[in-house]
């Protein structure tokens, strides 16, 4: 079958099984619009910024399990994806990005909307193709797809010379890759398994440290297993909030930078971590030379290069989570470590880091408690970067996996309400909260457009503390309050809201707070809530940079009542 | 702080070395001197590559150098028994009166000159480093106008131990508690 290139791309699509992709037209890619409408089954979402489209589909890729695809056009349109792209790569997130490119002719001629962006998005793609022939399409399409669904997850950029989208070739999907440079491990080595099981069963104070590569390997169930088979007490960092349910008695919630206080005094005392699926990221770990001083160290990852690149590693198991996990469960015997958890309890009970103070004002800790317990945790959460996501990640209890959406490791501002759309786009049928920070927001607030225009009922709870937040708590802990182009003011969300045809409501009293959310929830459609919050509230716990773990600092204790 | 050789079988493909270059540059590693070359297999160059570090930080990057889709094997080869050459042109400034006493040198050397004219000539050198750094010594004192050297291209001594596709596993090196300068400096 002799197809164009743009009928080529879309062919390839329709058979990896995509079914929406994110993005925004321009001069190059022309020619491939043109054909979408011959491909009902490819829905397409037009964005009001290229970063939204690419965070969409990050926040899409991760809750649907699949491969999130944007398309942009060349130059411009290439340049805005970037950030969205480097935010997949750094959280592991299965994503295809088109691009168009100037044709082949004007190639290094630098023409009008001309950019190197297999150039630029080398040290921030898994992968990227210049397709210099429609003939190569469909390969590259193929390949694309695998590595970026495979393995450790991660971005892949394909650009496309706008006269290879109007050439003519031969059409056949290619039914097998062939990367001889590329074949990610899967099953861990049964020595390596062997070692690890023995460690398990030797040591009497385990602790699990579970990252993302948990819900990458969809092995929620299997972390379960071993946590209660072998009764190892589960703390996640960040990305892997919802790998194991935070209800769960052998739960201690985050660790880390904000991590709960029990959380890295375990870490502090533990004499064996399992680390599955996690890269050890300064936030997680603080100062490394004092990262679990007394604990040997499992390391279960898909990717050897994680293996020794920040913490010493005594067992490595290079591998797929879930297969490993499965491995590991049949092998470890039953403990008990009963010691080791009632001293964790204690811990818990002295040191209540998620307990929302009682104030007379509007606390943003309160509205994320307040969102929780409205929809009882049955929401998927997706959260900007700094202290809203902070306070997001500490303050609403996720039991299901994939419930939890936030960019941990670029921490890319204005990532909450374009990747909170494209949540509800892979989850139609769930709640999808963004919480977002004012500065944040207004940084990808045009998405309010594309969430209106298809319709899509995100409820979205701005934490306004009229400051970037995050940057003013340093500076007033470690800056002398020198509140140096932190604060922010306005504008009135309501009516930005109302400006873009969404619903909203202003919250500055702390006893509308449940009323207000609950009008969300009952609203058809999008809804926007202004909660003015105090604006010198302070995320807590914290270990100041430089510090390890245990130098954890909690909220000043007369503020420490529990609700 | 040690020379380490690495030797990567890659995809003959526009680019390659462009991702190679910038996965040095990006992991923060200084490349002392790449050669790249066809293979025995059609498809596939060879690189030579030198680079400073310690071990645990050179096994870092051959990670993830092997992590690039179109690098096929990276093996780090400076614990084995090498035999390792570089090829250097010197063009040096000579007049009669110096002229023997630079063949001289050159003889000494065992280097070739491969090109003479009145005022200068051009002496090529192969053999090590080391080798190559004593005649740059020695010629010096006349007047070096121009140099240029390959880098070094190496390969392990004895039998049938290619780094080739089906090539032995690579061993584990030594490996440290925390990276270098990691803690120093926290990430702010």
């Amino acid at each position: 079958m002799r197809l164009n290139g743009a009928r080529i791309v879309c062919e390839s699509l329709v058979k990896e099984g995509v079914e929406v992709m994110f993005g925004i037209p321009g001069g190059a890619v022309i020619p491939f619009y043109d054909v979408l409408p011959e491909f009902p089954q490819l829905r397409h979402i037009l964005c009001r910024h290229e970063q939204g489209s690419a965070h969409a589909a990050e926040g899409y890729a991760r809750v649907r399990g699949k491969v999130g695809v944007c398309v942009a056009t060349s130059g411009p349109g290439a340049t805005n994806l970037v950030t969205g792209i480097a935010s997949a790569y750094l959280d592991s997130a299965p994503m295809v990005a088109f691009t168009g490119q100037v044709a082949r002719p004007f190639i290094g001629k630098d023409a009008f909307q001309e950019i190197d962006i297999t150039g630029i998005t080398l040290p921030i793609t898994k992968h990227n193709y210049l397709v210099t022939s429609a003939a190569d399409m469909a390969t590259v399409v193929r390949e694309a797809f695998h590595i970026a669904r495979t393995g450790r997850p991660g971005p892949v950029l394909i650009d496309i010379p706008r006269d290879v989208f109007i050439e003519e070739a031969e059409f056949r999907y290619p039914d097998k890759v062939n990367l001889r440079g590329y074949k990610p491990t899967v099953q861990g080595h049964p020595a390596q398994i062997k070692k690890a099981v023995g460690l398990i069963e030797e040591a009497s104070r385990p602790l699990i440290l579970a990252g993302r590569g948990v819900l990458i390997s969809n092995a929620s169930a299997e972390l379960k297993e071993l946590a209660e088979r072998a009764q190892i007490p589960v703390v996640t960092t960040l990305l892997g909030i919802s790998s194991f349910p935070e209800s769960h008695v052998l739960s201690l919630g985050m660790l880390g930078m904000h991590g709960m206080a029990y959380a890295n005094m375990a870490v502090e005392a533990a004499d064996l971590i399992v680390a599955i699926g996690m890269r050890f990221d300064d936030r997680a770990t603080a100062k490394v030379s004092s990262f679990a001083p007394h604990a040997k160290v499992i390391h279960i990852d898909v990717d050897p290069a994680e293996i020794g690149k920040n913490v010493k590693v005594d067992v490595p198991i290079v591998g797929d989570v879930r297969p490993i996990l499965r491995s590991l469960n049949k092998a470890v015997g039953q403990s008990s470590n009963g010691e080791w958890i009632s001293q964790l309890d204690e811990w818990r009970r002295e040191h209540p880091s998620t307990a929302v103070r009682e104030t007379e004002s509007l606390i943003p800790q309160y509205v994320v408690r307040q969102i929780f317990e409205v929809t009882s945790g049955d929401a998927i959460v997706v959260s900007g970067v700094g202290q809203n996501q902070m306070w997001a990640a500490q303050f609403f209890e996720y039991n299901k996996p994939n419930t939890w959406v936030s960019a941990g490791g670029l921490g890319p501002m204005g990532f909450e309400l374009p990747a909170a759309m494209g949540a509800q786009v892979g989850r139609p049928d769930e709640t999808v909260w963004c919480i977002a920070g004012d500065g944040g927001f207004q940084m990808t607030l045009q998405e309010l457009a594309t969430i209106d225009q298809e319709n899509l009922p995100v409820k979205i709870a701005i934490l306004n503390n009229r400051h970037l937040g995050m940057v003013r708590q340093w500076q007033e802990m470690f800056y002398e309050r020198r509140y140096v182009a932190t604060p922010l003011k306005g504008p009135d969300f309501v009516k930005v809201a109302e400006a873009y045809g969404i619903a909203g409501l202003r919250v500055t009293d702390k006893a509308l707070v449940t009323s207000a959310v609950q009008t969300a929830m009952d609203h058809d459609g999008p809804f926007l809530i202004d909660f003015q919050v105090e604006p010198e509230e302070n995320v807590y716990p914290m270990v100041p940079p430089g510090a390890g773990l245990s130098e954890i600092v909690e909220a000043p204790r007369e503020e420490a009542r529990v609700s | 702080m040690a020379k380490h050789s690495l030797v990567a079988l890659v995809e003959d493909k526009p680019g390659v070395l462009n991702r190679v270059a910038s996965l040095f540059r990006r992991r923060n590693f200084n490349i002392d001197s790449i050669a790249v070359g066809h293979s025995e297999t059609p498809g596939l160059s060879r690189m030579n590559i030198v680079v400073d570090g310690t071990a645990t930080s050179v096994e870092q990057v051959r990670k993830q150098l092997d992590k690039l889709i179109d690098v096929v094997k990276v093996s780090d080869i400076s614990e084995e028994s090498l035999v390792a050459r570089e090829l250097a042109l010197v063009r040096v400034k000579c007049t009669p009166q110096t002229r023997s006493q630079i063949i001289e040198i050159v003889d000494v050397f065992r280097a070739n000159i491969v090109d003479v004219a009145m005022d200068s000539m051009v002496v090529e050198i192969t053999g090590d480093e080391d080798k190559i750094g004593s005649l740059y010594q020695l010629l010096r004192g006349f007047g070096i106008v121009e140099i240029a050297r390959t880098g070094r291209i190496a390969m392990a001594r004895g039998a049938a131990r290619a780094v080739g596709a089906g090539g032995k596993p690579q061993r584990r090196a030594a490996r440290s508690r925390k990276v270098k300068g990691a803690d120093e400096v926290s990430n702010l």
